[in-house]
């Protein structure tokens, strides 16, 4: 039985038509159920008593090393201090538009004005920062890559000259990139009243760089391997360039394309956290190092929040990418790992 | 204009340029074939065969000679000579009739309403017994079918030479069989003008008008032409006990067994696979033959 929900075994198996389940075995239900969710479960469990046993033979200069139950505190207080932050924030805007009502009633062409909150952003804003940057980064990247890799694919002239180029800029590492886009940014990005701050663009751009390479790659190995036999029959049929590359080469080629792109996404995910730590700007890149030079007791473990966090993003990041591959690509029948 | 050179081929040779120097591939190739005449060629793999087909199709250009079709000389490919590939080459993205639609929209753009287009596809698909499966992709349908669609693919493009390289060479034989007849009771509708690659002699015998035997490469070329002028519609059951089809058929078995006896050397064969269409790991001379 193949199970298309991821996880729930019982529920793939409610997705088939009525008449199958008839053919279902039950007595394998449970069975299945063990693999795919008892299997992964155990490891986890022995993964949390290795990691509680070794942490606390270890001491640091912040106390011992958290083991897992300090870190789940700290997320759930890092929760609470999230909605701490959000009540204070209503309550903020709540007492302005009060104090205007009242200076309305006394003068009703009075000028008011809300100030905007200004209280520093949670761990939980950190993230949506940083979700926020990394997709526009990738974005932009998928945009200048995907174009380049066609034409690269399709022409060996175009390959030759471009190659030593790409070559050389991807194994650059992000630190490298910073200070060159910083300072660019700074330079070229003067306005008064700037639509995105400074720090997301050069974030979102270090992340463009560093990650475009792969998807570059890939598409272009992947319109290069497109079948003889279908050029042959472009070739037959004369399809003129642009029907050409959008009936038979994006097609063919979107396996290989998907997986640079799932490669572009997680390294641009890894070089945004550290670029945040490196320029200070906002996301969690920057919580962590906050975390780290604030040096509390309680630090250690809410970087380990933060790290389990940056994980499971990447984690769900590149889970987003497989589903937007199952609904493009027409091969459904590609294992997809 | 004489129906006798509808389609000429004529003094077609090829060279292949490869590391050790150019590899003539074929030699002096010609031959006429007429309006509605099915044309089988046939000979040992390696022999160049392919080659002729592709240059016919435009795919190749020959180093000497040339092919004139209707009066008009062959310099790239195009849908007036529509080829069946023998891996049938549907877009495995596209349905059976999306496949067909591909071809009916490139060559009746504006010569066709969109009804009109959709008629045809349907005919086109019904033709090859099809139309119960159209809507399906290539890999939820079976490889003889798969041939079937490619073929109709083909004849929807209305070429005015259908050019088919060993098109039923990798279906089973019962599978085989059933496409034959198919393709017989097509031929005997629509009359096309049509050369097919194949190494089955049967396949030749009972398909063909003219069975164009070719030598072994390289530098191939046409050894013998035999005129099968076996009354038609041919029955393949019949005609198994036909003393006049069993005499063709030892004609093309005594060619290609005494005469062009398969070469048994292996750098033989490996630098004649340079000349064939089929598709061959790292091998230079045919990529840059093809680029």
């Amino acid at each position: 039985m193949n199970t298309k929900v991821m996880g729930l075994p019982l529920l793939g198996q409610m997705t088939q038509p009525l008449y199958k389940l008839k053919t279902v075995n039950w007595s394998d239900v449970p069975k299945q159920a063990l693999r795919k969710l008892g299997v992964p479960l155990i490891s986890i469990v022995l993964f949390l008593v290795l990691w509680d046993g070794i942490a606390a033979h270890i001491q640091t200069s912040l106390g011992k090393v958290p083991g897992p139950v300090q870190v789940w505190d700290q997320a759930v207080a890092l929760y609470h201090e999230h909605e701490d932050a959000r009540k204070r924030e209503a309550r903020f805007y709540e007492r302005q538009e009060k104090r205007n009502a009242e200076i309305l009633a006394k003068d009703p062409n009075a000028k008011v004005e809300i100030y905007p909150y200004t209280g520093s952003p949670t761990f939980f804003d950190q993230i949506e920062t940083s979700i926020i940057t990394v997709m526009t980064g990738f974005l932009l990247a998928s945009l200048i890559a995907i174009p380049i890799g066609i034409l690269c694919g399709l022409s060996t002239t175009i390959y030759t000259a471009l190659n030593p180029i790409i070559q050389t800029f991807k194994p650059v590492s992000p630190l490298a990139w910073l200070p060159i886009i910083t300072l660019i940014v700074s330079a070229v990005y003067v306005s008064a009243d700037p639509m995105f701050s400074k720090s997301f663009i050069v974030s979102a751009l270090t992340v463009t760089l560093c990650c475009m390479w792969p998807t570059i790659i890939n598409t272009t190995v992947g319109v290069s391997s497109i079948d003889k036999d279908l050029i042959n029959v472009s070739r037959v049929l004369r399809l003129n360039w642009l029907t050409n590359v959008y009936k038979i080469v994006l097609p063919s080629s979107i396996p290989m394309m998907f997986a640079g792109l799932r490669v572009s996404l997680g390294i641009g995910w890894m070089v945004l956290i550290a670029a945040e730590m490196l320029a200070q700007n906002p996301g969690l890149g920057k919580f962590v190092w906050d975390e780290f030079q604030n040096g509390s007791s309680n630090s250690l473990a809410r970087i380990m929040v933060a790290v389990i966090a940056i994980g499971l993003i990447g984690y769900m990041l590149d889970r987003l990418m497989l589903l937007l591959q199952r609904v493009i690509s027409w091969d459904k029948s590609a294992t997809l790992r | 204009m004489s129906n006798e050179k509808y389609l000429e081929i004529s003094h077609v040779s090829i060279e292949f340029p490869t590391p050790n120097g150019s590899f003539k591939a074929l030699d002096d190739v010609s031959l006429h074939i007429e309006k509605g005449e099915f044309v089988s060629l046939i000979g040992h793999s390696g022999c160049g065969k392919s080659t002729v087909l592709n240059i016919v199709a435009g795919l190749y250009q020959a180093t000497n000679g040339g092919v004139i079709l209707n009066s008009k000389e062959v310099n790239e490919p195009g849908p007036d000579r529509a080829v069946v590939f023998q891996n049938h080459s549907l877009l495995p993205w596209l349905t059976a009739y999306e496949n067909v639609e591909l071809a009916v929209k490139q060559v009746f753009k504006g010569k066709k309403s969109k009804p009109e287009m959709r008629d045809w596809i349907e005919h086109n698909l019904a033709l090859v017994h099809m139309e119960h499966a159209m809507h399906k992709r290539p890999n939820e349908i079976s490889g003889g079918m798969k041939q079937r669609v490619g073929i109709a693919r083909a004849l929807a493009m209305e070429p005015k030479v259908l050019l088919m390289d060993e098109p039923f060479g990798a279906l089973d034989a019962l599978t085989r069989a059933h496409m034959q007849d198919s393709l017989i009771e097509i031929q005997a509708r629509l009359k096309n003008t049509v050369i097919m690659i194949t190494h089955d002699v049967d396949e030749a015998v009972l398909l063909s008008d003219r069975i164009v035997m070719m030598t072994n490469g390289p530098e191939a070329t046409i050894g013998e032409v035999l005129s099968v002028d076996l009354p038609r519609p041919r029955d393949r059951i019949k005609m198994a006990n036909d003393p006049r089809y069993n005499y063709f058929r030892s004609e093309v078995l005594k060619f290609l067994y005494e005469r062009q006896k398969q070469p048994l050397s292996k750098d033989a064969a490996a630098s004649q696979s340079a000349a064939d269409g089929k598709p061959e790991a790292g091998n230079s001379a045919k990529e840059e033959a093809a680029a």
